[in-house]
């Protein structure tokens, strides 16, 4: 709390509100690519405030669940929500029908998402890059938006760069603005698809203090990702995803040291 | 032949001992046989075509510009009378007009066509391809040619309901002045090349960003405006300035509907005054080449303005790469001054 109100005495009117952090369900999750089937009847539930990682070989389906989660990727079959609020979809008698396109921009614009290629805009300077969203989705105005940019990015020690534009940083600058940006929504979860796949080895280490920061501070997280040794310090929950299943999950310490599935073995052999 | 490379300042206030000295900052004269090799300055090849050709070139142009003030052909005298006559600027302001409506009518339609292109309809991506196919396949003066024979096709149109009754009616003979047909003709098939300028730059705007835009749930509009546009003019503005400067020349072919330009009265001047021909040629010519430029300078500073965040510094202007290229000469002058002194 003492941390929080030095914040609050910083910038008074831009600092983000503690969002409540959510709980994630996914149900039933089905979705194919023509005939090849992706996601396979994926099950799982994330607690509030909870570190979920997700590992598996690639082409096991990680990226596209984590992609249903804010409806980037649109399920066959099955269902996601967040707090109990269905996303993407309504209850229609017994049925599930799309939700237009605005009222799913309005569900996103609470969904933290962070890009392997962090995807920054590379025409706005990187304030304009995290201020943004709560601007022009009329949540914040203007000068609140600035204010609350500045903040989220001395939060990932980057007040210095406020003025430069993305391409004018390293990559693990690139994706710690690309995380502000994602906070600048305050978001109750925040998701992230590889985040250091694409950094230089000496670059991830940044990026993921950031995350471990984030970790602490009790917002959801689901993270897909290969860094195991960041997944077993960080995560409450391991999912390992092959061909599309959830093969195994559970806390660090069972799925990553004592794993029960040959698959999730084979995987971890190769990896560590 | 090419200047020696200057030699690197010596460090001021120090004596200059032979360790201090660069390697390669050697006097020529003694090339040092007991220096280890890998000290030595490599000596850059030489391009003796190069100069032979570059010298050829020069005594060309030369040659060119010297039978150009110096040919009687030319009746530079004449020239002067006509470049600035109320009649040639007339006609410019004509060839003015028609291109500034042509190439905003254009612009609106070809960014039409282009969202019907990449619309998620068939009927509509159907009815784009068609309209370009169409507009791209007749030349333009046929098209322009049937516009202005268009109103004894169609000798009213009316604003109402779709094969319904109309409630206006414009007699067209009064409402296609020659104006009006060579604007509508030259947009028409403007808009059919602007469409594809136009979808190639929203194609080269990276699918990332697309779906950065709407993972931060930005309202649809402000994605288009606001982020997939600007990243879209990087490419579409040089593309539409060569469509630009080629609708400028094209606005000549107006001459053809009657429609009196600057090549237009060019002509009607030049068939009631045969001697001065070429003279009136060359002042169109002049005039054409004036407007490209003023498009081409305008591009250079719209193209910079849209290369924010694309490049890591951005280009000089002209006037920047003027002043840097006098502190250079400046610096050099300094240079050799303290090197001879």
């Amino acid at each position: 709390m003492s941390a929080a109100t030095a914040r609050q005495a910083a910038a008074p009117q831009a600092e983000p509100e503690s969002p409540r952090p959510a709980a994630v369900e996914i149900h039933g999750a089905h979705k194919w690519y023509g005939t090849h089937r992706v996601l396979d009847g994926i099950d799982l539930t994330v607690q509030p405030g909870q570190v979920a990682v997700i590992l598996g070989p690639s082409g096991s389906g990680k990226s596209t669940l984590l992609r249903t989660v804010n409806h980037l990727e649109k399920l066959d079959v099955g269902h996601v929500s967040i707090n109990g609020e269905l996303i993407g979809v309504r209850r229609h008698g017994d049925r599930l029908k799309e939700l237009s396109e605005r009222a799913i921009l309005a569900q996103r614009g609470r969904i933290g998402f962070v890009f392997q290629n962090f995807n920054l805009f590379p025409h706005l300077s990187v304030l304009d890059n995290v201020a943004a969203a709560p601007a022009a989705t009329g949540r914040r105005s203007k000068a609140e938006a600035r204010e609350l940019g500045l903040a989220l990015l001395a939060r990932v020690g980057l007040a210095d760069k406020a003025d430069a534009y993305p391409r004018q940083l390293s990559g693990g600058q690139q994706q710690r603005v690309a995380i502000a940006r994602a906070l600048a929504l305050e978001p109750g979860v925040i998701l992230f698809d590889e985040p250091t796949s694409a950094l230089d080895p000496e670059l991830v280490g940044e990026v993921l203090a950031v995350i471990r920061d984030l970790a602490t501070s009790g917002t959801t997280l689901i993270v897909v990702t290969h860094e195991i040794g960041f997944a077993r310090e960080v995560a409450d929950l391991v999912v390992f995803l092959d061909e599309g299943r959830i093969v195994e999950q559970g806390p660090p310490a069972q799925v990553l040291d004592d794993p029960q599935h040959p698959r999730t073995r084979e995987f971890l052999s190769k990896v560590l | 032949m090419k200047e020696p490379p200057l030699p690197v300042r010596p460090p001021v206030g120090r004596p200059v001992t032979e360790d201090t000295r660069p390697p390669g900052d050697q006097p020529r004269s003694q090339p040092g046989p007991e220096r280890p090799l890998a000290a030595q300055r490599v000596i850059p090849l030489r391009h003796p075509g190069r100069w032979i050709t570059t010298v050829v070139v020069l005594v060309l142009v030369a040659q060119f510009a010297h039978g150009l003030v110096t040919n009687p052909f030319y009746q530079w005298g004449r020239f002067q009378y006509w470049f600035l006559r109320p009649v040639i600027l007339n006609g410019l302001v004509i060839t003015l007009e028609v291109t500034a409506l042509s190439a905003v009518l254009g612009l609106a339609g070809g960014v039409l066509l282009a969202f019907g292109r990449l619309s998620r309809s068939p009927i509509l991506r159907a009815v784009s391809w068609t309209y370009v196919w169409l507009f791209r396949s007749v030349p333009l003066i046929v098209v322009l040619l049937i516009l202005y024979n268009a109103s004894a096709l169609y000798r009213t149109l009316s604003l109402g309901i779709p094969f319904g009754p109309g409630f206006v009616h414009f007699n067209e003979s009064a409402l296609a002045t020659d104006l009006v047909v060579a604007t509508v003709g030259l947009s028409l098939n403007e808009a059919a090349y602007a469409s594809e300028v136009v979808r190639a730059g929203i194609l080269s705007v990276d699918q990332g960003q697309h779906e950065a835009a709407a993972s931060l749930g930005l309202p649809k509009g402000y994605q288009f405006t606001r982020i997939v546009l600007p990243q879209a003019l990087r490419a579409i503005v040089p593309a539409y300035v060569n469509q630009l400067i080629g609708l400028i020349k094209g606005t000549s072919l107006v001459f053809y509907v009657s429609l009196l330009d600057l090549f237009g009265e060019v002509q009607s001047m030049g068939s009631t005054y045969p001697g001065d021909v070429v003279p009136l040629l060359m002042v169109a010519t002049v005039w054409y080449v004036i407007l490209t430029s003023v498009v081409s300078v305008a591009q250079f500073y719209v193209e910079r303005y849209y290369s924010r965040g694309a490049l890591r510094t951005m280009p000089p202007t002209p006037l920047q790469k003027l002043r840097a290229g006098v502190r250079d000469l400046r610096e050099r002058i300094q240079l050799s001054r303290t090197v001879n002194g």
